[in-house]
């Protein structure tokens, strides 16, 4: 190569990774900030700051979903595997909002612990299947279930 | 092979040469993107299953992800060529940078467009701001910034060479954007279709996704010729080769006229 673009390819990919290096730097120290939502175990960790509004997210644990007789109030558990968080709000939920499904909730932690939401978005994950497939799936996993309570 | 490759590379720095090979490059990618297209968008809209979640909306996925897809190609495609215009001085590769930003910008847009779009059923708002979407933003406003480039200096070396230079910084966001969803927590959900796993879709659904993703890329191509042949003849009209092609193409209009 001509030594003379040699050294301008050279300048310019020295620029590119002083840059690069900036931005990761950058990106890095506002890691928190980048975040939308905090995991349940960053919130029994005390991470998440109470008190303020802030986004809170992971699975609605199966069978833990309450409404209320009276309006329109639910209340469900929402974690992340390790820890869960009990989240209350009242309004219409989103289509996709379903019992072991991912959601991110926007609001307030109370004293109490509970999460007082006043936005709860359905979090869609990277898989799609045709309705009969998701039976089926659901149907081998209930067979699996029952063989393994039979093996007992 | 060395020889052959170098002799290639000397030929696409030709205006000329350029011209007379994008034509007929244009005609194939006209055609195979057509089929692609074609076949692609009503497999998925009609044929393919609805989603066992979503129902009917993620069909929006068939103009979505490739659109995506190719708005970040486009803009590896922009620095690559200003690259090579800034260090090896070649005339054509500013060219095809040139043409490339608004095509990459309009592709920003409709990505976004789509999400936004397909948000509010799916998640319950039309935008929320999560690393991927933001960095898709910032992606279109990297776009924006060269445009806007190329109209604000007037003297076209210096616009070539700065937006060449924007467009390379720029390039950091590529991987910003492609890794955002497995770095932080975000609303938008992590990558469907990988290149080390198998895609998590259905393969009756998932075909008609990578049919419509080749027939967008056959379309840039032939939107790009199309741009850069423009560019050409505008830069080269004082050239002997290019009047005569005007005066050719004159005379045969001529001919037609009086038949």
């Amino acid at each position: 190569m001509h030594p003379q673009r040699k050294q301008k390819l050279l300048i310019i990919l020295f620029m590119l990774g002083g840059i690069s290096l900036a931005v990761t730097l950058m990106l890095v120290a506002l890691k928190e900030n980048i975040n939308l939502f905090y995991t349940p175990s960053q919130i029994a960790a005390g991470e998440a700051p109470k008190q303020q509004t802030i986004r809170a997210g992971g699975m609605v644990v199966a069978g833990s979903v309450r409404r209320s007789d009276d309006d329109l109030t639910v209340r469900f558990d929402v974690s992340d595997g390790s820890h869960a968080v009990t989240l209350s709000f009242t309004g219409i939920l989103p289509d996709l909002f379903r019992e072991e499904q991912g959601i991110v909730a926007l609001g307030k932690i109370n004293d109490d612990g509970e999460f007082i939401a006043s936005e709860v978005l359905a979090k869609h994950d990277e898989n799609y299947m045709p309705p009969e497939v998701a039976d089926a799936m659901e149907k081998a996993k209930f067979v699996k279930k029952y063989q393994d309570t039979e093996a007992y | 092979m060395w020889t052959r490759l170098k002799r290639l590379y000397h030929k696409m720095g030709s205006p000329k040469w350029f011209y007379q090979i994008s034509t007929l490059c244009s005609k194939w990618c006209m055609a195979v993107g057509s089929v692609l297209m074609l076949t692609g968008v009503v497999w998925g809209l009609a044929f393919a299953p609805a989603d066992y979640l979503q129902g009917n909306s993620f069909r929006i996925i068939y103009v979505h992800v490739p659109a995506s897809l190719l708005s970040q190609s486009a803009y590896i495609m922009m620095a690559v060529a200003g690259l090579v215009g800034l260090v090896w001085k070649m005339k054509m590769s500013f060219v095809v940078a040139k043409v490339i930003a608004p095509i990459g910008a309009s592709l920003a847009i409709l990505s976004l467009l789509t999400g936004a779009i397909w948000g509010k059923p799916t998640w319950g708002t039309w935008w929320v701001w999560d690393a991927r979407l933001t960095s898709m933003l910032i992606l279109l406003f990297l776009y924006f910034g060269v445009i806007a480039i190329y109209n604000a200096i007037e003297n076209d070396e210096m616009a070539n060479k700065a937006a060449a230079l924007l467009a390379i910084v720029g390039s950091i966001n590529i991987p910003v954007i492609k890794y955002s969803v497995e770095w932080w927590n975000t609303l938008h959900q992590p990558a469907t279709i990988t290149l080390s796993k198998k895609p998590t879709m259905a393969p009756e659904m998932f075909i008609p996704l990578v049919l419509t993703i080749f027939g967008f890329y056959c379309w840039f191509a032939v939107w790009v010729f199309a741009r850069a042949r423009n560019e050409v003849l505008l830069k080269e009209r004082r050239t002997k080769w290019v009047r005569a092609l005007v005066q050719a193409r004159q005379h045969k209009s001529q001919i037609g006229g009086d038949a």
